[in-house]
């Protein structure tokens, strides 16, 4: 193809994005938006699955029964979640096995907020309220994306996360209302989760790589500050209600701006953590890996077995 | 209490499903993929669900206020009736899939009876809960002919589960006092009638399978009693720990 033949398709490929016209798996596109929708995706993707591990880890010991049905019910979402993005993924010509691959070897990233331990049963209730909350803002605009199938993907993961965030928070309240003790493991989870949900929004946009390319694929719709505020903004009240303090000495009501003013975040530490140095990065790629590489003998038998019966059907229609 | 025989029936047959839904809620993430941790948890999911109806009963017929969270987590070891079969741990998804497989078979079949009940509340949790067994039941028979007709290695996997597990399968057919007490009545399922075809129907599955049928005569007994093998104080040590740490709360 000519340069300018590419130029023409580039044209017309970027005329159709400010129509908001959906991108198809068979349309033509840049390889650029193909190689950024595909980093993109997956580490949506892995970032579900990876998160299936903090929360899992909390099933055997949930408090009632009834919680511990909607611990289940809230994993087994993340891994549909986890199906459908990688489905997405998929169209862009890439397997899941490789996207495996990308995040074993630690060449594709995961959100770092699965990088931190959920200690107590609270934890269970900060990450719904928190992690999902702050989920949910990075992911309602992304409903509207240019990329058709991730934008159906993001519709049906909206609708499960603010149902898994109005659950986290259900969980605050009961523990908010309940006796000293249960009160005080809320607050110490709140504690430990509230920084890191404020770095789960990315960098500050002056140090943020791809915000202005992603802006205009409508990958994104707001900057990382512009989400930062909006989630600090819509969940102080929230601790409010509940009665717990927002660990942030500098948090206060600015009138002028109608917003609240927040402390400075410990970049460091989210660079260390993103850099693999978290609490629990290797604890929780060792789980990923070792169930892949246990699960080896399984895939194999299974692919086996399949072929072993279209042989045999094959050969009753002879 | 008045109908204490009912109230133990009841705890049988919901100790099974608590303790297997306990067992696989232990491999949500890290099945071999995506779909069948979707699968085990699904099913953890559903035998959970069961437990709810099952001790919301029982805690009716108890008459004592105590509630499903009560009478699923706080007795001692001895008091849980289930079978050893459900208690074994998740060595590997051969072993998994197999006492799967063992127990939904004889789950369904019991079900199936169950549904007759004259017990109304009983006939109907059966209703519910046959629908999601068979599925179940699907599942785990699906993956024995996969894992067993799959490959050299999966075969020899699945024929070390199924011998290791078979002398446990026994017991799902033995009668307490209150099965007896419950078959006399005519409420409860009795289950040395489902034995025969249990047998027939999980060594046709096997066969399919390419599997062996393990020979052996001997047998272990031993949950229905409430004598469990070593692994029940572990699974119990996490089913129990909120509600032993922080007492008499509301979660």
């Amino acid at each position: 193809m000519s340069e300018e033949q590419i130029r023409s398709l580039e044209r017309h490929f970027n005329e159709r994005i400010a129509r908001d016209e959906k991108i198809e798996p068979k349309d033509w596109m840049p390889e650029k938006y193909r190689q950024t929708h595909i980093r993109q995706i997956s580490q949506h993707a892995h970032s579900e699955i990876v998160g299936m591990l903090p929360e899992g880890n909390w099933i055997t010991r949930a408090p009632s029964l009834r919680r511990k049905v909607a611990l289940l019910a809230k994993v087994q979402d993340e891994a549909g979640h986890g199906l459908y993005l990688y489905s997405a993924c998929e169209t862009l010509g890439i397997s899941r096995d490789e996207l495996y691959e990308q995040l074993h070897s630690g060449k594709a990233k995961y959100s770092s907020i699965f990088n931190y331990p959920a200690l107590t049963w609270a934890d269970m209730g900060a990450i719904g309220w928190l992690v999902d909350g702050a989920a949910i803002i990075n992911q309602v605009p992304l409903c509207n994306t240019s990329y058709g199938p991730y934008a159906r993907a993001m519709i049906r993961v909206c609708k499960e996360e603010s149902f898994h965030q109005r659950q986290g928070f259900e969980i605050m309240l009961k523990l908010c209302n309940g006796t000293p003790e249960q009160k005080e493991m809320a607050q110490d989870a709140l504690n430990r989760w509230w920084w890191p949900s404020l770095m789960m929004l990315g960098p500050t946009d002056d140090k943020s790589v791809h915000t202005e390319q992603s802006m205009k694929w409508k990958l994104k719709r707001k900057t990382n500050d512009e989400l930062r505020q909006q989630f600090i903004d819509q969940t102080v009240p929230q601790a409010d209600v509940l009665g717990l303090i927002v660990p942030d000495p500098d948090l206060k009501w600015n009138e002028e701006r109608q917003s609240y003013d927040f402390g400075e975040i410990d970049w460091d530490e989210f660079w260390q953590v993103v850099r693999g140095h978290g609490p629990m990065n290797k604890e929780r790629m060792k789980a990923r890996v070792s169930a892949w590489e246990r699960g080896t003998w399984v895939r194999e038998a299974a692919m086996a077995y399949a072929e072993k019966k279209q042989a045999r059907k094959e050969k009753q229609a002879v | 209490m008045k109908n204490e025989n009912l109230y133990n029936y009841i705890l049988g047959i919901a100790d099974n499903s608590l303790i297997l839904g306990q067992r696989l809620g232990e491999l949500c993430g890290h099945g071999p993929n995506l779909e069948t941790d979707i699968a085990c948890t699904n099913i953890s999911l559903d035998l959970f669900g069961q437990v709810r109806s099952y001790f919301q009963y029982a805690g009716k017929i108890a008459g004592d206020g105590r509630s499903e969270d009560d009478i699923s987590m706080l007795r001692k070891e001895h008091e849980y009736k289930n079978v050893l079969l459900v208690e074994q741990p998740n060595t590997n998804f051969a072993y998994i899939i197999v006492r799967q497989f063992l127990f939904d078979a004889y789950h369904l079949a019991f079900l199936r009876e169950l549904q007759k009940s004259p017990d109304l509340t009983l006939s109907a949790i059966a209703n519910k809960c046959v629908k999601e067994v068979s599925y179940h039941e699907r599942f785990s028979s699906d993956w024995v002919r996969r894992l067993g007709d799959g490959t050299d290695e999966s075969r020899e996997k699945m024929q070390e589960a199924i011998n290791d597990l078979w002398m446990y399968t026994d017991e799902l057919f033995h009668q307490m006092e209150a099965d007896k007490a419950m078959v006399a009545e005519g409420i409860g399922v009795d289950v040395t009638t489902l034995k025969e075809g249990y047998y027939a129907y999980v060594k046709e599955v096997l066969e399919e399978a390419t599997i062996e049928v393990p020979e052996s005569k001997y047998f272990q007994k031993g949950g229905k009693h409430g004598v469990h093998t070593e692994h029940l104080g572990y699974i119990l040590a996490e089913l129990q720990y909120m509600q032993r740490t922080y007492p008499n709360m509301e979660w």
